[in-house]
Parts: C-alpha cells; sequence; structure tokens
C-alpha cells in the first residue's frame, strides 16, 4: 500500500512540476481518527491527493470544473440534469471516499463490459449512464465538456491507482444476505426512525435557502427505474455503509435491507428504456428479485403510473 | 386545503375559484374557510408569540428573568460573552433545548434553573416566539474558502469520518428544517462551547446521537479552526 501514493506523487511530478508542494504536504498530514466506523475501509484504501493538490493552468481548471459539477451537478451541468440530485450524494465527499463509490477506483476498471447494456462501455458512456439514469436527465455527447470535466476529475483522483485493479473500497462494501427476506413494513418503521429526520417523512427531502440539502429519495426529483440505485442490494449496501451520514456502519444489516427494500418500493420517474408495459419492461430490464419494477405493492403495480423519464432538465426551466 | 375540498364535494365546484360566475358562492365558502383558517391559526400562534415576548422581555412570575437580558432584545445573542442567538431558530428545536436544560441532560449553569421555573405552556410560548423573529442574515461575500475552518465546515474531513457541517446544517451553515440549527450568527464562543459539550457528554447528542458523534472526531484544532469560520460568514458575529 506505501508504494501507491508515492507512485502517485511520482506520475504527478512528471505531469506538472509545480505539484511537488503536494509530495511534501502528504506525510502526517491527517489528526486523530477517533470513532471512525469500523466498516469504513479508509484505512486500507488508495488515497486520492488531497484536494489542494490540483494545480493551476488548463488541466487543473478541469479537474475544478469537474469537482463543482460532481458537486452541484443542477448547478454546473444544468442541461443534463432532470432531478434535484448531485452526483455526490451517493458517491460520499465528491467521489473520494472508498465505500461509497469511489470515482478513483470506477477510473482504473473502465473500459469494461457491462450486463446492464451488453457491450463494453468507456468510463464516459459509463457517465453518460449516470445522467441518463440517476441524474433522470439527458446523457451528454461524447467529448462535451461536462463529461471531459468528469473524466479529468475522476482520473486526478486516480492518479497512482493501479490500472485494472479491483481497487479495495470500489462501490459499495459486500452486504451479507438478510437472515429474513427484506420486508416492507419493517422498512418503513427504520425510515421513519433513522431517515426521515433529514430526507422527510415523505422521502422528498429537505432544502434551505434555496439549495437542496438532503436529497429525495423518491418521487418526480429523484433518480428513475433504471438508476443503479433502484436496485435493493445496491440501495442496502450503500445505506449499511454509508447513511445516516456521518454514523455509517451503525444500522444492522437487515434494517439496511428493510429500509432499502421500502426506499425502492416507491414510485419515481418511469425507466428511460419504457418498452409501453410495465410488465414488458420488466421483462426486459428488470428481471431481477432486487428489482421492485413491474412489482405489485399494496395493489400498486410500481412502474405502472410513473412520471415520464428525463423529468425538466434545469436548463429547460 | 381541506376545507376547500369538502367545500367542493358539497357544492361540485369545479376548482377554479371564480372562473365561472354560478361557480362564486362555492369558491367564496373556499376562500372564506380558508381566510377562518389561517386566521384562527394566526391567533392561536400570535396569542403563544405574544406569551413568549412578554416573557422573552419581561420574565414570568416565580423567578423567570428576561431572556433579552442575555440574549438581546431581538434574540441576536450577545457575542462577546457567548450567549447564543435564539432568532429564527426552530421551535421543536428550542423546546428541546429547554427540555435538556430542565432535566439537567444540558449542562448549563444560567439555563438550567430558568428552564426549570418554565412550565410547559411558557416553554413553548417562548420558543413559538423566537422561532417567529427573523433568522441570520445570509451572509453576503463567503471569505475564502481555503482556510481549515472552511474546509471542514464544507468539505468534511471524511478521513476520520467527519462529514462536512453544511451537509446538515445547510449552506453556510443557515439551518435546515426544524432539527438542524443555524450555525451562521452564532458565536464562535458559543459554538466551541457545544463542541466540547459533546465531547464530554455534557449536552444530549441530539437527533440519533448524530451531533455527538460527530464532535468526538473533531481535534482542539478543528473546533477552533471551524468555529471561527462559522462566526466569520456573517460578519465576526463572534470573538
Amino acid at each position: 500500500m506505501r508504494k501507491l501514493p508515492l507512485a502517485g506523487i511520482v506520475l504527478l511530478g512528471l505531469i506538472v512540476p509545480g505539484i511537488l508542494a503536494y509530495a511534501q504536504s502528504q506525510p502526517g498530514s491527517t489528526g486523530p481518527s477517533p470513532s471512525v466506523p469500523a466498516t469504513t475501509p479508509a484505512g486500507e484504501a488508495f488515497r486520492p491527493p488531497p484536494r489542494d493538490a490540483i494545480p493551476s493552468g488548463p488541466y487543473g481548471d478541469m479537474v475544478r470544473l469537474g469537482r463543482a459539477i460532481f458537486r452541484d451537478t443542477g448547478k454546473y451541468a444544468p442541461a443534463f440534469v432532470g432531478n434535484e440530485l448531485r452526483c455526490s450524494n451517493c458517491h460520499l465527499d465528491a467521489g473520494r471516499l472508498a465505500g461509497a463509490s469511489p470515482l478513483w477506483a470506477a477510473w482504473v476498471a473502465f473500459p469494461a463490459y457491462r450486463a446492464k447494456n451488453k457491450h463494453v462501455n468507456t468510463f464516459a458512456e459509463r457517465l453518460q449512464g449516470c445522467f441518463r439514469f440517476s441524474m433522470n436527465g439527458k446523457a451528454p455527447s461524447l467529448g462535451d465538456k461536462v463529461l471531459v470535466a468528469l473524466e479529468t476529475y475522476s482520473a486526478w483522483l486516480a492518479h497512482g491507482a493501479p490500472v485494472g485493479a479491483d481497487m479495495p473500497g470500489r462501490g459499495y462494501p459486500g452486504l451479507p444476505k438478510s437472515t429474513s427476506p427484506p420486508d416492507y413494513g419493517r422498512g418503513q418503521a427504520v425510515y421513519q426512525a433513522k431517515c426521515a429526520m433529514c430526507h422527510g417523512a415523505d422521502g422528498q427531502g429537505q432544502s434551505a435557502g434555496g439549495t437542496v440539502v438532503f436529497p429525495p429519495l423518491w418521487g418526480a426529483n429523484s433518480y428513475n427505474w433504471g438508476a443503479g440505485m433502484h436496485m435493493v442490494n445496491a440501495a442496502a449496501a450503500f445505506i449499511k455503509a454509508n447513511m445516516p451520514l456521518g454514523l455509517g456502519g451503525t444500522l444492522s444489516d437487515q434494517d439496511a435491507w428493510d429500509v432499502a427494500l421500502f426506499v425502492d418500493s416507491q414510485e419515481r420517474p418511469q425507466d428511460p428504456r419504457f418498452a409501453g408495459s410495465a410488465a414488458e419492461t420488466r421483462h426486459r430490464f428488470h428481471d431481477s428479485p432486487w428489482s421492485m419494477y413491474g412489482q405489485t405493492i399494496a395493489g400498486h403495480v410500481l412502474g405502472s403510473t410513473s412520471v415520464p423519464s428525463g423529468g425538466s432538465t434545469r436548463q429547460a426551466k | 386545503m381541506i376545507c376547500i375540498r369538502r367545500c367542493r364535494s358539497g357544492s361540485g365546484l369545479s376548482g377554479r375559484a371564480g372562473g365561472v360566475s354560478g361557480e362564486r358562492p362555492a369558491a367564496a365558502c373556499g376562500i372564506l374557510a380558508v381566510a377562518a383558517i389561517v386566521s384562527v391559526l394566526a391567533t392561536g400562534s400570535a396569542r403563544a408569540e405574544d406569551t413568549g415576548a412578554a416573557i422573552a422581555a419581561n420574565g414570568a412570575p416565580a423567578g423567570v428573568p428576561a431572556c433579552a437580558s442575555c440574549h438581546g432584545a431581538q434574540g441576536e445573542g450577545n457575542a462577546a460573552a457567548g450567549f447564543p442567538r435564539l432568532a429564527g431558530l426552530s421551535a421543536p428545536y428550542i423546546q428541546a433545548q429547554l427540555t435538556a436544560f430542565a432535566s439537567g441532560r444540558r449542562d448549563n449553569p444560567v439555563m438550567m434553573p430558568v428552564a426549570k421555573m418554565l412550565n410547559a405552556d411558557q416553554a413553548g410560548a417562548v420558543a413559538a416566539y423566537y422561532a417567529h423573529l427573523p433568522g441570520p442574515a445570509l451572509p453576503k461575500a463567503i471569505p475564502a474558502a481555503t482556510s481549515p475552518g472552511a474546509i471542514l465546515a464544507l468539505d468534511g474531513r471524511w478521513s476520520d469520518g467527519i462529514p462536512a457541517c453544511v451537509a446538515c446544517h445547510g449552506p453556510d451553515g443557515i439551518g435546515v428544517g426544524t432539527a438542524f440549527p443555524p450555525l451562521a450568527g452564532q458565536p464562535a464562543g458559543y459554538l466551541k462551547a457545544q463542541l466540547e459539550a459533546w465531547q464530554q457528554d455534557k449536552r444530549p447528542p441530539g437527533p440519533l446521537g448524530l451531533m455527538g458523534a460527530v464532535a468526538k472526531r473533531l481535534t482542539p484544532a478543528d473546533v477552533a479552526d471551524v468555529t471561527h469560520w462559522f462566526a466569520t460568514l456573517t460578519g465576526g458575529a463572534g470573538k
């Protein structure tokens, strides 16, 4: 592990001579770490370069733009965002945090074959998917400055990471299967006790001063039925490791499964791949026990009354 | 809204008030009923606020001192003394604090006896009064976001499990909903004392135990840096 950050420093140094200041600021820069939740794999994970190491000049400007888009997506990429989410809602610490789908681990894993669309995807195409599904918007064209900026930011975060490695901290930590099948009613109780204070009893999040602070988890302003987070297993893993914010790892595995099922059993914008009916769309794209799409909850077929995908992008408003 | 629906169902109102002449009586019914509700609600809360205002300005029998004597005539706090701003805090938050003072779970030699003297109605009235006063003015210019305090406030330090303060307390720490109070506008000394109280278990850890857990991950330097930054936001409200 010790070699990786050093390799990163060397690489950066070759590309940008001015970065040497960063190398000097590296050792011993972190304070004590009391009470960090046990499941945070930060100790073993790759360490991306510190924020203040972003170089000046055109390359650094692009890294900064990518970071800005990542943290405030609706503001900096308004043409492509159709909901009230930001990339950093799920990729915590602006894509730096191990166990919260960090960008540095994703960057070195592409190009990759994806079962979701059955072909080899570049990293840029993977980002397009984020906009189409998680952001319920529309995909920037390949080469669009928004994608270039996000790619540059991701690559910068991954400086020194081994290409193609399965990095510890990638994605969300695996969550063991629940002892009892996830349950909607129990999930609702967990939601009200642990989530509603921030995300609202109605799941619509909370804003302050015109800024969305706590993101909506379902409904017209959240991720659509095609997003990875609509899968109960993905949501459960994310929740277990990272929620409530600042108290990651404190929910029981069963609570995480139950509340993920509850959240992902609410209506949300339609899957952009909608094939005419919820049944047909489920058959083609949601043939998994972890997708509630097309399943019946309390007499309602999920996906049957979804608002159209794409929302209204910020620029259109 | 509920009343409008009732009127509609009773009269077949189409929902567009005043659009068609035949609908006017029903529309008027809706408007009047809403007005009545608003006025009842306003009167109820106005009464509580009046009571609260009186206690804030003059104190109450049984020895409750005027809140304003420490917290300022407009609930603006006292930066030099480190007395917190109350104006614009949510009513549930203020009530929860008064309850914690009264039970001794929030340890403060001045507020504990005062809170014990307030009955539930008085506590509710005071909370309603201060919640109704305007909150801290939004900062006009954000100071450079490169100081250690700014980084902690805006980005957190996840390697130590510390989320950004603004992730819960809102942009520039203006507060969010009823559970997350504003940090902007509070004296640095007050904020520092609270973080230290959580570190020493002298204040209840707050909903879900969130603030207690986060505070214990902060170093003394963190506490000094971040409280200074929030105080500077509103033009040096604190020292």
